[in-house]
């Protein structure tokens, strides 16, 4: 029998759970956006060694699991004396992880983008620089908030990969639930659907940005 | 004194030379027009002349100022410094074949961004000289519009505007028409009438020839990145001297103005090997 009860008493907990699953992609969200845009301008400098380094960090971020490089941060960085709790573990790990996927996207969106646009900036005497600024980059915001939207989503499901180093995350305060009550199916439902509504609520405020604070062009 | 002075310009893409040491001057407030057949150079050479291509050599110097440096006849180009070329290219405007309008900004912002961020302008001035610049050009209506909201022809009459918004000693198109309907070419041919009866310098690839006729001080007709014969556009166009101006002349006459409204880059493709055949 499907124990309803047993969901709403265990609700309070995994909302800790969810609320920790938050913060924890929130501040990577915000740290893989800035790395993101970094290397993703970095792509497209023209500057070789610039470019050089952040191919080699795409392609070390997308070859490697995630798992991996959650392993690396929580259980590799002590061996150097220095110790990172499950938490930031988590935050830096995923926003590497991010960070690296997001620089693709920025790369490419600029890419995508006419290259009379920056053409007509230089020729009324733009440097290369507010040719990026003013024209480029605005441009490509508005373009990439689609494809930023999905690696957002993916980021916040992939935080549940932190319940392998015990971080009081959404899954991993189900999993300790299960542990006392034996009943997973109940427990990794209300999980399941705890994710559904913070992903509806992430993809409901990309809609809105790109709606109502872009205009449409 | 010439405004403009071209000499031995030389340019190629890889093995492909576009460009054989070209000359060519522009006396203050003169129209000069460039008319030739796809292929041939034209767009390159405002290009070098704008500096968005560097040329492999040759001397351009606009209003005593030379482009490049130590580039005399036979010696490789050595470009400016990036700063000094920003500076020398914004003293000359550019009106393109696509108009490439900044899509994210109004067709305010767009007139108004040079000055406000290039010469460093208060914004609330730039955007005043801004406003003026488009009602002189009758687009005082379209101020606030995107450019996916304007037309063809005001789009480019935008462009236009842009590159006057710098104050240009000198304004080059190319072929600022020919991606126009039909219907909409007046406009902007008109826009450009006014503009070089205030006096403006202008170098304009076009081939309409009615207004290159009527507006143009001198015709250059280009074939094979070589200019193949030059003088007063009712003598060229009547009498010409070479036998090249001659047939290109007459196969314009038959077809029309080339016309590329869609797809350009693959127009461009056919066209140019049809002329390299015929
Ligand atoms: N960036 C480039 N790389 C390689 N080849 C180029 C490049 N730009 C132009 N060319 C070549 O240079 C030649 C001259 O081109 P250009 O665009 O200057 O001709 P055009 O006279 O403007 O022709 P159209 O009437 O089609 O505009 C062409 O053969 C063209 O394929
Ligand atoms: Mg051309």
């Amino acid at each position: 029998m499907f124990d309803f009860a047993l969901i709403l008493e265990s609700v309070p907990f995994l909302a800790r759970g969810a609320v920790y699953t938050v913060e924890v992609s929130v501040l990577a969200i915000v740290f893989g956006l800035v790395l993101g845009w970094i290397l993703g301008l970095a792509a497209v400098s023209g500057v070789g060694w610039l470019r050089a380094i952040t191919w080699a960090y795409v392609q070390f971020i997308r070859g490697t699991p995630l798992l991996v490089q959650i392993f690396l941060i929580y259980f590799g960085l002590p061996a150097f004396g220095i110790d990172v709790p499950a938490f930031w573990s988590g935050v830096i790990a995923l926003g590497l992880n991010s960070g690296g996927f997001q620089a693709e996207i920025v790369r490419a969106g600029i890419e995508s983008i006419d290259r009379g646009q920056t053409e007509a900036a230089r020729s009324i005497g733009m440097s290369a620089f507010q040719a990026l600024v003013f024209i480029l980059v605005p441009q490509t915001i508005r373009r990439v908030i689609p494809p930023l939207t999905n690696e957002l989503i993916t980021l916040t499901k992939s935080s549940s990969l932190l319940s392998a180093i015990a971080a009081l995350e959404l899954t991993h305060a189900g999993q300790l639930i299960i542990a006392r009550t034996f009943a997973p199916f109940e427990i990794y439902a209300a999980v399941a659907v705890m994710y559904l509504i913070l992903i509806a609520i992430l993809s409901r405020g990309s809609a809105l940005l790109e709606r109502r604070v872009f205009v449409n062009y | 004194m010439a405004i403009l002075q071209v000499e031995h310009l030389s340019k190629s893409f890889g093995t492909t030379a576009v460009l054989h040491d070209l000359a060519l001057s522009v006396e203050k407030g003169e129209i000069l027009i460039v008319i030739g057949p796809s292929g041939s150079g034209k767009t390159t050479l405002l290009r070098c002349i704008h500096c968005l291509e560097h040329p492999d050599r040759g001397t351009i110097v606009l209003d005593g100022v030379p482009f490049g440096s130590g580039d005399g006849p036979g010696r490789a180009w050595r470009p400016d410094p990036p700063r000094v070329l920003d500076a020398k290219r914004r003293r000359v405007g550019f009106v393109f074949q696509r108009f490439n309008l900044f899509a994210n900004l109004t067709a305010l912002d767009n007139v108004s961004i040079g000055p406000r961020r290039v010469l460093g302008l208060p914004a609330a001035e730039a955007r005043a000289r801004a406003a003026a610049l488009l009602s002189r050009l009758g687009l005082a209506e379209h101020a606030a519009k995107l450019p996916s909201q304007l037309s063809g022809g005001q789009q480019q009459r935008v462009a236009i505007a842009r590159a006057l918004s710098m104050d240009p000693l000198l304004m080059l198109f190319d072929e600022p028409t020919s991606a126009l309907d039909p219907e909409l070419v007046d406009e902007v041919l008109q826009t450009m009438r006014e503009l070089a009866r205030s006096g403006m310098t202008m170098i304009v690839v076009t081939h309409e020839l009615d207004f290159a006729r009527e507006v143009g001080d001198r015709v250059l007709f280009m074939d094979g990145g070589r200019v193949v014969e030059s003088g007063r556009p009712a003598e060229v166009f009547s009498q010409p001297r070479e036998e090249r101006t001659r047939m290109f002349l007459r196969r314009l006459l038959r077809t029309g103005a080339p016309h590329h409204p869609t797809g350009h880059e693959a127009a461009h493709k056919i066209d140019t090997g049809a002329d390299r055949r015929a």
